[in-house]
């Protein structure tokens, strides 16, 4: 090319090109640059020899390694599931009114629990178990329980679930709305009653004959709940949806009522038995009126 | 003759409001018929002025002080093409800074229009497509005529070319608000949408391969091909990854060509890509002529430009299955997208040396002159990020990265640092030249500018780092008995700190933005700010102190 000059600073001749004052250096590669890029090329040959890589009419090719995404994952879980064969076995092998006695195989199904229930169950009931009571979630930590909280108890509502359809043994029972059914004055008497019963409010005479009629059927004479039907103890500090007086009058007119899936075919028995360990221990657990000295003999699973 | 013109125009904008009017009553579905509003209020618009003989564009080309009469090229569409870029940019990193807000506090998510998952893909758009895809067509334009020495090949398709893409802009911003979507990232417009883009993007196609076929230079220059690489690949992503049947011609709603892992890997083909040629290969057109005009020095190394151009696109266009790995895509597939990855650094790297080295000679204006500054960072954000590129394309440690926000912190370092740097440092060269001013209002501003930017990117890459890494190990923390140890929500609670330290690193580089386009608004107004020059700091010769010669008599003793 006739333009071509020697750039004074770089001492570098230019290619003789020139586009709106530009003008480019011969410069040559960089051997650093080129001897790394031929490293990445030699590497990445390897790699596709040692590596499944090369599509083919059936398949791609294997490579000399072996190696499958698959099989990596199926060998790293066997390994961790052979580490908790025993445990698993064992857990199987006890009844759940056993499991309290054998405190090493406690602690192994509390921590078993633990992992199952920040992927399972903290969605709802949050990842230390405090439930919400905006959105109805029972709070798991304390000694409030709806439907009973011996591991027993525990095992059965998370086996069945609450109120599933199509499972005939899952925990059940509706409040009937009670919208239109009380005069405003009636109401407020009776919503002053139940916040009485935990000593919120004075009593109110009008109010408990109310609660007498429509209430205590479930929920007890003194608002002490029912386990059988899952009807909240009224008596206490603690709610399930709120303690305000709005709080009780939407739950009175227009009552929600929770729901939680069944994990019977969701999760295997034994994951579901140290679920059932784990919230046990948060606090709130039971305990067995008895346990029979024969673990096949059945044992009273209220206190 | 004018007032012929002046029916015909109006007819033409009463057909098509027409049309959309029809449209609008006929359609299957609220959101198309939100879009068919949009298209009939612009034809009605534009119909009425028309008719009265209104010239907006004049106006607004007053209102912007752009000069007047006829220019050596065609530079009105750059002088457009300048401004969308400075408001779509303000737009895209203000929606950035929501969204890194709600992720902080989710209390800001105001459903339905203005949660996480609809804010989310109009700050992408806004950014790469509108902010990015302003600055790349008014550059090329800008360089393609001074490096062919030719005017555009078709000046009234290149106007259609602006003024469509701001429709598709428009088009495909309100749709992400009102949940239009094919679900598919940096993709998500919907089939009508698509077509208009791709008819915008075959006119463009036309002017710039028109005006490289009118030059008057013997060769193409460097920039060109990269402009080129990028205008044809960017065809072929977009219309192969948006094949999709609409459900029906007046619904907004389509089903994709393709299925399962099928679709997944021409996803990530097109995704991979958009970086690769969108953001790569078409900045680094802005950066080959850009860099040496500012610093005023030739380009480094004509053969590095030809090797590292042809090995970059070969090998870009083979990475995209690194985005699925340990997915159900086929293990080979993965395999090669990871060493198409590893191949493809040093192709990358060719073009942050070809810029750096361009500088060899003129180093000192690093000191002087912020612009020269910008496109040094944004060339050593471009080398960074494209070195974590491969690195984390690496399966090992990809599925320590994948899915946590260590990818969204080299995305914003390449982003933030080199496509954001590099789009700056252009604007600023291109103002003062565009408007026929001498220099911008400060330069100065320019300097804060950059320095605003800069601390933003690294509390943004950075947080991010720790905020990947971190959620990368808790999620496969194993307990002594075998069992996990964290929740999601575990995860998420530990990351809350990083989440704020990355908002404010987004405000500082939206507070750089804004001081840019106060500048910008004052060097159009013509002002010049009365302000100390950047300087070296001077050198006084007697303000040195030699260290003091050792006088010969003292001879250590023996």
């Amino acid at each position: 090319m006739a333009n071509r000059r020697i750039d004074k600073p770089t001492g570098t001749e230019t290619v003789g090109h020139e586009w709106d004052g530009i003008e480019e250096l011969n410069t040559p590669l960089p051997r650093w640059w080129l001897w790394t890029f031929y490293l990445c090329i030699i590497f990445s040959a390897g790699y596709v020899v040692a590596y499944p890589a090369w599509p083919l009419v059936e398949k791609g090719t294997e490579g000399v390694l072996g190696w499958t995404s698959r099989g990596q994952l199926a060998d790293e879980l066997g390994a961790a599931d052979l580490a908790k064969v025993s445990v698993r076995e064992a857990l199987a092998r006890t009844p759940i009114e056993r499991l309290p006695e054998d405190s090493a195989l406690m602690a192994q199904a509390v921590a078993g629990g633990r992992a199952a229930f920040k992927v399972n169950c903290s969605q709802c009931h949050g990842s230390g178990a405090a439930g919400s009571q905006l959105l109805g979630y029972p709070n798991l930590n304390d000694d409030d329980w709806l439907w009973g909280g011996d591991p027993r108890a525990i095992e059965y509502t998370l086996v069945h679930g609450i109120r599933q359809a199509g499972d005939d043994e899952t925990r059940f029972s509706a409040m009937p709305p009670f919208a239109g059914a009380f005069e405003p004055a009636q109401l407020d008497a009776l919503i002053t009653h139940v916040l009485s019963l935990s000593g919120k409010a004075q009593p109110n005479p009008a109010g408990a004959q109310t609660f007498a009629d429509n209430c205590a059927a479930c929920h007890g004479p003194q608002g002490e709940g029912s386990r059988d039907v899952g009807a909240p103890r009224l008596n206490d500090a603690i709610w399930l949806r709120g303690s305000s007086r709005d709080d009780l009058r939407a739950q009175i007119l227009n009552p929600k009522m929770g729901v939680m899936p069944k994990w019977e075919g969701r999760l295997d028995p034994v994951t579901i038995r140290m679920l059932t360990a784990y919230v046990h221990s948060l606090g709130g657990g039971e305990d067995f009126v008895e346990v029979a000295a024969d673990p096949a003999v059945d044992v009273d699973a209220q206190p | 003759m004018r007032a012929e013109a002046a029916l015909g125009r109006t007819g033409l904008w009463l057909g098509i409001f027409l049309l959309s009017v029809i449209v609008m009553a006929t359609a299957a579905d609220w959101g198309f018929a939100a879009h068919a509003t949009i298209v009939a209020v612009v034809a009605f618009a534009l119909m009425v002025m028309s008719a009265l003989r209104f010239d907006p564009l004049g106006r607004a080309q007053g209102f912007f002080r752009m000069p007047e009469g006829p220019s050596l090229y065609d530079d009105d569409v750059v002088r457009w093409g300048v401004i969308a870029t400075m408001f779509w940019g303000m737009a895209g990193f203000l929606a950035g800074l929501f969204i890194a807000l709600q992720l902080a506090f989710p209390q800001l998510n105001f459903e339905p229009y203005l949660n996480f998952g609809r804010v989310r893909p109009l700050h992408t758009s806004a950014v790469i497509f509108a902010f990015g895809g302003n600055a790349l067509i008014a550059t090329s334009f800008y360089v393609v005529q001074r490096t062919c020495r030719t005017q555009l090949a078709f000046p009234g398709l290149a106007r259609f070319v602006f003024w469509g893409y701001q429709m598709f802009i428009v088009l495909a911003a309100s749709g992400y608000l009102l949940g239009i979507t094919q679900s598919k990232e940096y993709a998500e417009p919907e089939w009508y949408v698509d077509l208009w883009l791709t008819i915008v993007w075959v006119s463009y196609a036309a002017v710039f391969i028109g005006t490289l076929v009118r030059r008057h230079e013997p060769h193409i220059y460097v920039a060109n091909w990269f402009y080129l690489a990028f205008i044809l690949t960017i065809a072929m992503l977009h219309i192969v990854n948006n094949l999709a049947v609409p459900i029906s011609f007046l619904g907004s709603r389509s089903y994709s060509a393709f299925s399962g892992v099928q679709d997944a890997l021409t996803q990530w083909w097109y995704g991979h890509n958009a970086v690769g040629f969108f953001l790569t290969a078409g900045f680094l057109a802005m950066m080959y002529y850009f860099v040496p005009k500012q610093a005023g020095r030739p380009v480094y190394s004509y053969r590095l430009s030809i090797i590292h151009f042809w090995s970059l696109i070969f090998l870009y266009i083979w990475a995209g299955p690194h985005h699925l790995h340990y997915t159900a895509l086929p293990d080979w597939a993965q395999t090669l997208g990871m060493v198409f990855s590893v191949m493809l650094w040093m192709p990358s790297w060719g073009g942050m040396i070809n810029g750096l080295m361009t500088l060899n000679g003129a180093w000192d204006k690093v000191r002087t002159d912020p612009i020269i500054r910008m496109m040094v960072m944004a060339l050593a954000f471009y080398g960074m990020s494209t070195f974590e590129g491969p690195m984390l394309s690496i399966k090992s440690v990809n599925s320590l990265s994948h899915y946590t926000d260590w990818t969204i912190g080299h995305v914003h370092s390449g982003a933030l640092g080199w496509n954001g740097m590099i789009t700056f440092a252009c604007v600023y060269f291109l103002v003062p030249r565009l408007w026929k001013r001498e220099r911008m209002y400060s330069l100065r501003m320019i300097n804060w500018h950059f320095w605003l930017a800069t601390v933003g990117i690294v509390f943004y890459a950075s947080s991010m780092w720790v905020a990947g890494i971190t959620q990368g190990l808790m999620w496969r923390e194993y307990g002594p008995d075998g069992y996990l140890v964290n929740s999601f929500a575990d995860t998420v609670a530990a990351l809350h700190p990083m989440y704020i330290m990355r908002a404010s690193g987004g405000l500082m580089y939206l507070g750089g933005a804004i001081i840019m386009a106060y500048n910008f608004w004052m060097t159009v107004a013509g002002h010049q700010r009365d302000e100390a020059p950047m300087t070296d700091a001077p050198y006084d010769p007697d303000a040195d102190r030699p260290i003091v010669q050792p006088t010969p008599s003292t001879v250590p003793a023996e």
